[in-house]
């Protein structure tokens, strides 16, 4: 146990507890912001720093071993596969009709593929 | 020369993965490459559908990481307004024209918005993307113009 070990060790836990603290801060924003166009942003705070700096934090924690390129493997799937998923949910709220609801001023773009069937949502959707 | 290939990457993922270097594991490890190996040949005889990856390999470094720093601005923000009192949130859907010409580059460029907190790709059209902003300011079109660009710089000649 030397100096440098205990370094090490105490940014593995910097990294594991302000991670921990972000996945929470998402769980707040799910719980706070009002409709489902926002709350998927606040996920998505878990999903990207909450995700990442626990990751760090664990890898470091393990040092040069096997464990470590199984979670930088880990951090790569989650890359690909987080952002599609979230792309996935919002594009079945999009495509079943559900609009977002535009801040006072602005006005929101239109789906060139949903624009001509405004009575039924499943027209017009592939 | 693909199947070479494929068959040392699998071999590599499955010493990594495993960690147990005895001589019946290793040879489980060879015989399931070999399986996936048969299997894929015959499935590329069914349907030759095959993604190239087509990338820089230094601009994608460098766009990588200038995502993560990207990630880490986005997420302050956001974070920013979902502890303030009083939520200071503006909805907007707008669109963003993409300037990739392959697939694997519209994904990149996609899958990087909504990445970033506080924006998310809603659709894909012929030459845009929907996308919806929490908290939307002026400014968004420009920075996502600039990520466009940087993805394209990633995207090599001939793709």
């Amino acid at each position: 146990m030397s100096l440098w070990d205990g370094a090490i060790n105490a940014l593995s836990w910097a990294f594991i507890l302000s991670g921990s603290v972000f996945a929470i801060i998402g769980a707040v924003g799910t719980l706070r912001f009002p409709d489902f166009w926002s709350r998927l942003h606040a996920a998505s705070i878990t999903d990207s720093a909450g995700v990442i700096l626990l990751l760090a934090g664990m890898c470091l924690h393990s040092g040069f071993t096997l464990v470590t390129v199984k979670l930088i493997i880990i951090g790569v799937f989650l890359f690909i596969t987080g952002p599609t998923s979230t792309h996935a949910v919002a594009n079945a709220a999009l495509v079943s009709g559900l609009r977002p609801k535009e801040a006072p001023g602005l006005v929101g773009a239109e789906p060139e593929s949903l624009a001509e069937s405004s009575g039924d949502p499943k027209e017009g959707a592939q | 020369m693909r199947t070479i290939g494929a068959a040392i990457i699998l071999m590599a993922l499955w010493l990594l993965l495993s960690g147990i270097y005895k001589p019946m594991i290793i040879g489980f490890g060879v015989a399931s490459v070999l399986v996936v190996l048969l299997v894929v040949r015959r499935m590329d005889a069914a349907d030759d559908d095959r993604v190239e990856l087509r990338l820089k390999p230094f601009e994608t470094a460098k766009y990588v990481v200038w995502l993560m720093v990207e990630i880490a601005k986005a997420n302050w923000a956001v974070t920013k307004i979902i502890l303030s009192p009083n939520m200071p949130i503006r909805q907007h859907l707008f669109a963003i024209p993409f300037s990739q010409r392959t697939d694997l580059g519209q994904v990149i460029f996609a899958n990087s918005i909504t990445l970033t907190p506080g924006t998310i790709t809603i659709e894909t059209e012929s030459d845009d993307f929907l996308v919806h902003a929490v908290s939307y300011s002026d400014s968004d079109l420009e920075a996502l113009a600039d990520m466009d660009r940087r993805v394209t710089a990633t995207e090599s000649e001939g793709g």
